[in-house]
């Protein structure tokens, strides 16, 4: 089992690396480098100062050695646009964002287990084909779509709640910020839920046509304590899926953030973006990467533990 | 099972995969269905397959043919017929917030609003089924080589991956074609791989092999028609994800630019309007969702035809 952990944490490595690498190159796709591209029609003398200053003189593959050891102890460079460091507008973001993703997980993968299981269950009854078309529907769902819906029924026709931002609170932990959480919640949840919903009823009636079922019915358990079967056997595969989708969740947060104006990552991107401010950018995407490749990491490593048989293979 | 209409006798039979080869002769007075004959039967069975080729046939269509099904101009902007309600005469969906017809701008937006979902799918099949191919087939250190280099691209978020490369190129169409290309390759590069490593390990390969086949002949008889299938099929679900993905990087400013037609980017301007025109503003998002579902529908359906497992 350790090592199992080892192994696995020591092959997340190169991959880091590499994702680091292609964050790095991401940046030298665009043509020109960073500064002209914000600085426009200026001196030249002054651009090369400046292009000296923030190191894009030096040859391409030193100045990622120099942006790799910075960012490893926390240096994410500054700002081009403000001039700040890149770290304190990117963690406040990052937390913003995470708040968001947790809610829309908790409330996507409960409703997403619950609704897979029941028509796992009931497979071919009106109950599984409603779940089933549910969730055909909030896969296919463009959530940014779904968003600007949401906004319209609860905020422009209702007045329920609010349709942007996040609110002028003191404490995330009040019904004034709670309600500005609401409507992207819903939104973000949609696809993540119907992706568990599907892959827990294809995994129910999978396991529910396995033989040890037939041979527990025959022992004389109640329905009850094969459920308790059916969800241990089922677990792995869907946290697998549940893993995936919280990290898929954060880094895809950027359209619905659009939408909300939601002050989280996303909407740092956006900005980043049209202000062609390439160290924020950077900064985001390799942030958003890593948490994606940490969150497989421990998601293999939970696998693993909640089903011995995969350490072996 | 319905009664066969011809004189000889038919016999259904499921042909697992990789048996076409050898059994795609008729024996005697009896006819062996091969394998797509079969899904194709099975295909037909399926309304909700068959609804969705429909309602997609009519939405490929309308694209192709939107200059000659008589629509007023989807640019034509008339100030005085701002946001007409849905059901105006002259404007059978009314207008945008620029006056424009709706119907029309759906109907020609759909050109490159599905160009953006199909194009990447296929140029990505292209390459990520070679990368894939030669990955499973060839094995090894260049099986190593592939597979590692796709595990890094498989470790962005595929929406952070597309605006990621879509923003560092810059806005434009072309881009966003080049950034949602990139980020389909790996999975159709793993999938392909992984199909392709099972059936190398097979007899009948084996088999080909002893008797003399060359790689060329391998690939092309044996491996190449059965890795189509699931392959195929997973690349029906990428068209889904592509549509809205796609759509989404226009709505986000990144794809398509005003005053083209495209879902995306209507959904985004006619934001402004959602006070003014509720339902206008919504229809865009509709047609990304109906084109997006019914991919995925089709692909529920020819998944369960082709029983194929991945």
């Amino acid at each position: 089992m350790l090592y199992y952990i080892v192994r696995r944490t020591a092959y997340a490595m190169p991959i880091a690396f590499g994702v680091s690498l292609v964050v790095f190159s991401l940046v030298h796709l665009a043509p020109g480098d960073p500064l002209s591209a914000v600085m426009g029609e200026i001196d030249a003398r002054l651009l090369a100062e400046m292009r000296a200053h923030f190191g894009y003189d030096k040859p391409l593959y030193l100045q990622y050695f120099i942006w790799l050891g910075n960012v490893i102890v926390g240096d994410f460079g500054v700002s081009l646009r403000t001039g700040m460091p890149v770290i304190g507008i990117l963690l406040p973001a990052a937390a913003n964002t995470m708040v968001l993703g947790v809610l829309a997980s908790a409330l996507g993968f409960t409703l997403g287990t619950v609704a897979g299981m029941v028509s796992g269950y009931n497979h071919g009854t009106w109950v599984d084909k409603l779940v089933s078309s549910a969730a055909i529907s909030g896969v296919s769902m463009p959530h940014y779509w779904l968003a600007i819906i949401l906004v319209i029924v609860f905020s422009v026709e209702l007045g329920w709640l609010p349709a942007m931002g996040i609110g002028n609170v003191p404490t995330l932990f009040s019904w004034a910020a709670l309600k500005h959480m609401i409507l992207p919640t819903i939104a973000l949840a949609a696809i993540p839920g119907a992706i568990v919903a599907r892959t827990t009823r294809a995994c129910v009636m999978e396991i529910l046509n396995m033989e040890f079922v037939e041979a527990l019915r025959a022992r004389g358990l109640t329905e009850r304590r094969i459920l308790l079967h059916v969800t241990r056997n089922a677990l792995p595969t869907v946290l697998a899926v549940m893993g995936l989708q919280f990290a898929n969740l954060l880094g895809g947060s950027i359209l619905v953030e659009t939408v909300f104006s939601w002050p989280g990552t996303g909407y740092l991107l956006n900005l980043a973006i049209f202000d062609r401010d390439m160290p924020v950018l950077q900064g985001t995407i390799l942030l958003l990467a890593m948490f994606f490749v940490l969150t497989n990491l421990v998601v293999d490593i939970l696998q693993t533990v909640t089903d011995p048989r995969m350490s072996r293979a | 099972m319905s009664p066969s209409r011809a004189p000889k006798v038919t016999v259904s039979m499921e042909v697992p995969l990789g048996v076409t080869q050898a059994l795609d002769v008729p024996v005697g007075t009896l006819q062996l269905r091969t394998y797509w004959q079969t899904v194709w039967q099975r295909v037909l069975r399926d309304p909700v397959t068959l609804a969705c080729g429909g309602v997609l046939l009519v939405l490929i269509a309308a694209a192709i043919f939107a200059p000659w099904l008589g629509l007023s101009d989807p640019f034509a902007s008339d100030s005085a017929k701002r946001l007409l309600p849905v059901g105006s005469p002259d404007h059978l969906l009314g207008t945008d917030e620029l006056g424009r017809d709706m119907l029309s701008r759906l109907v020609y937006g759909s050109r490159l609003s599905l160009t953006m979902g199909v194009v990447p799918v296929i140029a990505a099949l292209a390459i990520g089924g070679v990368l894939g191919l030669v990955a499973g087939f060839v094995g090894g250190r260049v099986n190593m080589l592939i597979m590692r280099v796709t595990d890094v691209f498989y470790a962005f978020p595929s929406i952070l991956l597309a605006v990621a490369i879509a923003g560092s190129l810059g806005a434009g169409v072309a881009n966003t074609l080049i950034a949602i290309t990139i980020v389909f390759i790996p999975p159709i590069t793993r999938v392909t791989e992984s199909v392709t490593t099972q059936l190398r390990a097979m007899d009948f390969v084996e088999a080909a092999r002893a008797s003399g086949a060359s790689t060329y002949a391998i690939i092309r008889t044996h491996i190449l028609g059965n890795v189509l299938g699931p392959v195929f099929v997973y690349a029906t679900v990428l068209v889904s994800v592509s549509i809205v993905i796609a759509a989404g990087l226009s709505f986000i400013g990144l794809g398509a630019s005003p005053p083209d037609a495209e879902w995306g980017l209507m959904l985004n301007t006619l934001r402004t309007s959602i006070f003014l025109a509720p339902l206008i503003s919504i229809l865009p998002g509709f047609m990304i969702f109906i084109a997006s579902m019914c991919f995925n529908l089709i692909s529920d359906g020819l998944r369960s035809a082709m029983d194929v497992r991945f």
